[in-house]
């Protein structure tokens, strides 16, 4: 059982080491947006999810509503419901209710992945070791991100600004490159995006992200339904 | 509005989110149009918060395109995420110091 817990702080060093350099980035914005060291320390370590906190600080920074920000989390986080319900097909016997509580809270899109592929049935010790480096990780890049924003020349906080969109785009380019389909709706996405910022600036960046995915989304779907062997 | 408040709703919201799927899940959606939807949703939500925000996300239209630039190509080769998000912002970094 112990080698379980080993093996997962093994398989999860990758994922903690990148959260640390990422959730730097992440400390830094929520200081630029004009949040406390604290604050963004807290939103880290409680959320776990870098597109919902760097939307949900927009929307704190612009003094937002309690809606905007829980319809914001809702779409954008939404994708976690997806891989929880995908996992708990892999989960073996000993998962009771409160083991799958807590493990619910680590389910990122790189501790599924890493999670999903592994071919054996998941312990509760596998995944508790697996969550515990990046929740380390992202926790304590947050915290040296926006204490250390304040300290670093504004030319390496400046140029650190660009390393979570930096991510994003190297989540969303290699399933685009191979998928006609996925491509069609981020370059729909993309449009109406820019339509939201540069001619309905009225349009909360919250509400503007939500409604271009959900329409690009549901546009795609309409054109190019997925079939089952895609997903 | 209180910091705190904001936070604990993040937190709650985002913590359901993953929490009620993965304790009481134990069917499948069988919709093909849902699926779709869902299938796409992720991709699109990272393009719209990244489009146009990652353009002034360093302060300078052209040290963040230069990024832009950078990220893409590395991302086009498949390279691990902290290696796209690290040579992003040092490209960007170095366009700073020569502009």
């Amino acid at each position: 059982m112990r080698s379980q817990f080993l093996k997962g702080v093994y398989q999860g060093l990758p994922i903690g080491l990148g959260y640390l350099s990422v959730s730097f980035g992440f400390g830094i914005m929520a200081v630029k947006a004009g949040l406390s060291v604290l604050a963004a320390v807290g939103i880290s370590i409680t959320n776990l999810t870098s597109a919902g906190q760097a939307a949900g600080v927009t929307v704190i920074a612009a003094a937002g509503s309690l809606i905007e920000l829980v319809f914001t989390q809702l779409v954008i986080n939404i994708r976690y419901s997806l891989m929880a319900i995908s996992l708990t097909q892999k989960l073996d016997g000993s998962f009771n209710t409160l083991k799958r509580m807590t493990v619910a809270f680590g389910i990122t899109d790189e501790v599924y992945a890493v999670a999903a592929a592994n071919p054996e049935k998941l312990t509760p010790k596998y995944m508790y070791g697996l969550m515990s480096l990046p929740v380390l990780g992202w926790t304590l890049g947050t915290f040296l991100g926006a204490a250390a924003g304040e300290i670093l020349p504004a030319a390496v906080s400046n140029a650190m600004g660009i390393m979570l969109y930096g991510m994003f785009i190297a989540i969303v380019v290699p399933p685009a490159k191979k998928s006609s389909k996925i491509l069609f709706a981020v370059i729909i996405t993309a449009v109406f995006s820019l339509i939201f910022y540069y001619f309905l600036p009225a349009v909360s960046s919250g509400f503007a992200i939500i409604i271009s995915a959900v329409a690009a989304s549901v546009i795609t779907a309409v054109i190019c339904p997925v079939k089952e062997e895609e997903e | 509005m209180s910091i705190v408040i904001y936070i604990a709703v993040m937190a709650g919201v985002t913590y359901l989110i993953r929490m009620l799927p993965f304790t009481l899940f134990r069917k499948e959606i069988r919709s093909p149009f849902i699926k779709s939807i869902l299938f796409y949703l992720p991709y699109a939500v990272l393009t719209a918060m990244t489009v146009p925000a990652i353009f002034y996300s360093t302060g300078n239209v052209l040290t963040a395109a230069i990024g832009t630039a950078v990220a893409l190509i590395l991302a086009y080769f498949d390279l691990p995420l902290i290696a796209v998000a690290l040579a992003a912002a040092a490209s960007a970094f170095i366009a700073g110091i020569i502009i």
